[in-house]
């Protein structure tokens, strides 16, 4: 009703409070009651319009994520026996996958009793995790390092891992530069069983044997 | 007979706006706002890819690198060297300090992992030699006399560096790229040097 002219460019004219039932697509002008269409060849349009979607869609996506990545969290798949029995308890069953949060390292902060992921010292393609037993300043007493006893160097700390013997720590390499840390394990993810929020807790005989913190 | 449609608003009405003019204002400007947000969240991930993968503008100071680079000079280090590990032997290198992580130092490669490095001083009689440890690097200051690197402290662990310095920007009148060691503490492998 009230449709009085179709064209190839051109224009419906309608009514007030009518509808305009063509099949084109057609554009309100501000103001105006009269629609404008236009018509394009269906078939460029759809795929420069797909085109133009997926370029500025990835230019988006890909530096967001990878700051998520690198800001935020992580996540990860922990593979050994170095952390057992707290980390993959089973051999052969699935490995532990842990969300580690890299907001709260940001500004190097840990707590002894932490599980950490730090770049190896080693190798620094490979990133190990393993549990922060002293930071800098404390003294502690050395499982099968070159000495018996150790204070830990300023801009360090000391890291094993909880399987004493199946373990590359700072018992082969020495206390770790703080500026190698990567990330702090928060959460352990996977397997769904599993499920649990990681708190900080040293073994009982990994104790310190004095530490230069104030009020300690 | 023409209709004011409803995404118009005079401004001068704004004094005596309904209920359902003012929810209209309300919501265009919650738009805005989102939007503004959501550009500065885009924005500032591009920078922050762009800083950590691409290179960065850097601020010297201190004596221990001259005469190649002075205090208060501007350089760009570029970071995808040492994501690719292709640091080599010879490089200006930017590095978290081991003792500080919030420090920066920067100083030249001298020897990779495996290299021998002599440790001695130059006027001792009985030369001692080091080898670099797997995964770390030798580092020291062109300007010898003055700086705190890697024959006080050891060797650091790659994973502590941050960047390549490629090109000096500041001042002008020295502008381009840096220059080779003026100290001869690289020992090259037998094949490359044929007359030295």
């Amino acid at each position: 009703m009230g449709v009085t002219s179709l064209s190839s460019t051109g224009s419906c004219k309608i009514q007030l409070g009518a509808t305009c039932n063509c099949s084109h697509a057609c554009v309100l002008i501000q103001g105006e009651i009269t629609l404008q269409f236009f018509q394009m060849a269906q078939q460029t349009s759809a795929w420069r319009r797909y085109m133009q979607a997926f370029i500025s869609g990835f230019f988006v996506a890909v530096p967001v994520t990878v700051t998520l990545l690198d800001k935020l969290a992580y996540v990860a798949r922990v593979e050994g026996a170095s952390m057992q029995p707290f980390l993959n308890p089973d051999v052969g069953a699935q490995c532990d996958v842990v969300l580690l949060n890299r907001w709260s390292v940001k500004n190097y902060h840990v707590q002894r009793g932490d599980i950490v992921s730090v770049v190896s010292p080693r190798n620094p393609k490979q990133k190990i995790i393993k549990r922060v037993i002293g930071l800098e300043g404390d003294f502690i007493r050395t499982l099968g390092y070159k000495n018996q006893y150790v204070r830990v160097p300023d801009g360090h700390f000391w890291i094993e891992g909880d399987h004493h013997g199946h373990s590359l720590d700072s018992n082969s390499f020495g206390p770790v530069s703080v500026g190698l840390l990567h990330g702090r394990a928060s959460h352990i993810i996977w397997p769904p069983n599993r499920w649990q929020h990681i708190k900080p807790s040293l073994l009982p005989n990994r104790e310190l044997l004095y530490t230069e913190e104030d009020g300690e | 007979m023409r209709e004011r449609t409803t995404s118009q608003i005079q401004p001068a009405q704004v004094a005596g706006l309904t209920l359902g003019e003012g929810v209209e204002m309300f919501r265009s400007m919650l738009g805005k706002a989102l939007g503004l947000v959501g550009y500065t969240i885009q924005y500032g991930c591009i920078a922050h890819c762009a800083f950590e993968y691409i290179g960065e503008f850097v601020v010297c100071s201190g004596p221990s690198m001259e005469p190649t680079i002075v205090n208060h000079d501007v350089v760009f280090s570029e970071r995808m060297s040492r994501h690719l590990f292709k640091i080599q032997k010879g490089d200006i290198v930017i590095a978290k300090s081991p003792f500080d992580p919030n420090m920066n130092i920067c100083k030249r490669v001298i020897g990779l992992e495996g290299d021998k490095i002599c440790t001695s001083a130059q006027s001792d009689l009985f030369k001692t030699h080091t080898f670099v440890p797997m995964g770390h690097v030798w580092l020291e200051g062109d300007n010898l006399r003055n700086s705190t690197d890697s024959r006080n402290y050891g060797p650091i662990p790659y994973g502590l560096i941050r960047g390549r310095v490629c090109l000096k920007l500041w001042p002008l009148h020295s502008f381009g790229t840096l220059s080779e060691s003026p100290t001869k503490r690289i020992i090259k492998a037998q094949s490359d040097s044929d007359s030295d």
